[in-house]
């Protein structure tokens, strides 16, 4: 009985208990307890994340009204395949990065500022789910903007002083990005009388060619690619992961972009209409320009780096532009491509920065030339490196591989050759910036503060392996991760109109 | 000429959204001093306020708490209330951007963002 009532409040849960735990972490202020309270609640969130896809995958989308309004009067919370997705991906990284963060932020955070690390990254944590849970369009912007504030605040804490900078910078871009989504939202309001994603989907066929939903779409789109960091609108990101704390991040690079897509797409496929944005208006040929661009111009930055951890970061902007070529092919395969690329990228760039963060643990730093034959004296850490590395050009039997592997399948359905051969051209210039790390790392004797490393501990290493082995695993067995990226797809495609 | 005047005149409301939209958004960009920045986005932040509020005003509407008069028009005050929210939100922005830049100016010296970029270049 009282677990049936339980199961009914899975949704409510999935986000309060992060919320509840960041306030009783500000108020306790011990390190510890705060470090054991953050862990117990982000192991919970994956339990509840899974049990609610598996309930999604038999039963069907699960509908939560919460504080009992009725939706659309009230706020509505609910499950389907593609969001069901979306957050087991974020509590299960939310919850693999918690027994690596105890050794690496007390290196990295001053000793009375842990517990308030720990507060901000269950609030953003919290956050993050939230938007990823909620079916209405304003609670999507203030749990935004909680996740958004959170990140600014964990950004600032690095050690770096120009991490202070990236942080303001970030903050400056974000909540233009936001408020212009609010804008579109405030259109769409006014159009339709609604924030409910269904009951807005079905009131906006009668208004769909007027001005104000065109606005609104070109305001929503321009705000979440800011937030998701395409291509002419990333110059925040680089900035930002680099001046982070390595824990913060691991964190933000495999979710806070995943989220903005995945709100972009909820707006595009379950509001909008595939038909609408894709047919009528051209949003692909301005997505392929940009998502193509940020390919090519960010891995060729990439590779000029001299900070390894800004040059991962300039990945991370080439790797956006793979999810959001899937979003732009507007095909059931290239969508599952970019879904499962915004599954697999999370793997490889939370394994890669993680054993980045095993790394500045030992030498202090990510600058490549310090890193030279680091990979003789940290060979487990780095082993854990090179496959995520593997993973993020596309090796066969990896992750990489499988994302590139639809994509390309897309563009060559559309009839575009040359896009696939494009999509393997960049995948060639991520050989060059992830071979020169390999290079440095193993093929150099090492030299100052890197003769002296050693591997971390163990609490460190596990988590980071935990990840590259999912990279291989999820690599040869893709049934899981395709399967569902092709239920998603699928889900998208049918819409949320009955 | 005089089509043109009315409706300027008529949505007026709107127009002020637009040039405090605007006016916000440069402000933004062209300014350097990182206090100033902030003002700027708090004025963006205000326009949507105004994007939202004035659509929700019904003229001759009353408050949304029923009355016996069966031919009462009630205002929505779903935007108020969102409206309430967002002012929330953007307090709090405006206060970490605040707090983030006391913090530069105790690292830097300075507040202007082409000084901050010269002395991380010299590093």
């Amino acid at each position: 009985m009282i677990s049936t009532q339980l199961l009914d409040q899975l949704p409510a849960l999935q986000v309060c208990l992060p919320l509840a735990g960041a306030a009783l972490c500000a108020l306790i202020d011990r390190r510890y307890i705060a470090w054991v309270l953050t862990t117990l609640i982000s192991f919970a969130m994956p339990v509840i994340a899974v049990m609610m896809l598996i309930q999604v995958m038999t039963v069907g989308p699960i509908s939560y009204a919460f504080g009992g309004w009725e939706p659309p009067f009230g706020i509505e919370y609910r499950v389907d395949v593609v969001n069901g997705f979306l957050l087991v991906l974020i509590s299960v990284m939310g919850a693999i990065i918690m027994p690596y963060a105890l050794r690496s932020v007390a290196a990295e955070i001053a000793r009375n500022k842990q517990a308030w690390f720990y507060c901000m990254y269950l609030l953003c944590l919290a956050g993050l789910l939230g938007m990823a849970i909620t079916a209405d369009a304003f609670n999507a912007f203030v749990f935004m903007e909680i996740s958004s504030l959170s990140m600014y605040v964990l950004i600032a804490l690095g050690r770096d002083k120009r991490a202070l900078v990236a942080a303001y910078q970030y903050l400056i871009l974000g909540t233009i990005g936001a408020t212009l989504y609010v804008i579109g939202v405030g259109l769409l309001f006014a159009m339709t009388g609604t924030l409910n994603f269904g009951d807005m989907a079905e009131r906006i066929v009668a208004v769909e060619q007027s001005r104000p939903v065109l606005a609104a779409l070109a305001f929503i789109t321009v705000g979440m690619c800011l937030k998701l960091a395409l291509f002419p609108l990333h110059v925040w990101l680089p900035n930002a992961y680099t001046g982070a704390p390595s824990v913060a991040t691991a964190f933000i690079a495999s979710t806070a972009t995943k989220v903005a897509v995945y709100l972009l797409l909820r707006f595009y496929f379950s509001i909008f209409g595939a038909a609408f944005v894709f047919e009528d208006l051209p949003v692909t040929p301005i997505l392929l320009v940009m998502s193509v661009a940020a390919m090519f111009a960010a891995s060729i930055v990439a590779i000029f780096q001299g900070n390894v951890k800004r040059m991962l970061a300039y990945s991370s902007v080439a790797q956006m532009g793979y999810i959001t070529l899937g979003i732009a092919l507007a095909t059931p395969i290239g969508l599952t491509g970019g879904i499962v690329h915004l599954f697999n990228h999370a793997l490889m760039k939370g394994a890669l920065f993680m054993a980045l963060g095993c790394v500045a643990l030992r030498i202090g730093g990510c600058r490549l030339d310090a890193m030279a034959g680091i990979g003789r004296r940290m060979p487990i850490t780095m082993a854990a490196f090179v496959i995520a590395g593997l993973s993020l050009i596309g090796v066969p039997g990896t992750v990489g591989f499988v994302s590139k592997w639809y994509l390309a399948l897309g563009a060559i359905e559309a009839g575009w050759w040359w896009l696939a051969f494009l999509i393997v051209g960049s995948s060639l210039l991520a050989v060059v910036y992830i071979g020169r790390v390999v290079e440095v790392a193993w093929f150099r004797a090492p030299t100052g503060t890197a003769a002296e490393a050693t591997d971390p501990p163990l609490s460190m290493l596990i988590p980071t392996w935990i990840l590259a082995a999912a990279c291989i695993a999820f690599g040869l067995d893709a049934g899981f991760t395709a399967g569902v990226a092709a239920e998603a797809a699928d889900a998208l495609f049918a819409g949320l109109r009955q | 000429m005089n089509g043109l005047v009315s409706s300027i005149l008529e949505h007026y409301n709107q127009w002020v959204t637009i040039f405090l939209m605007v006016a916000g958004l440069y402000v933004v960009v062209a300014r350097g001093n990182m206090v100033k920045k902030l003002v700027g986005l708090s004025v963006f932040q205000t326009s949507v306020y105004l994007l939202y509020i004035s659509p929700g005003k019904i003229l001759g509407g009353t408050a949304p708490i029923l009355i016996d008069d069966p031919n009462a028009v009630y205002s929505n005050p779903l935007p108020h209330v969102l409206i309430l929210t967002a002012i929330v939100v953007g307090l709090a922005t405006i206060a970490l951007g605040l707090g983030l830049v006391v913090r530069i100016n105790e690292v830097y010296g300075t507040v202007e963002e082409d000084e901050i970029f010269e002395r991380s270049d010299d590093e």
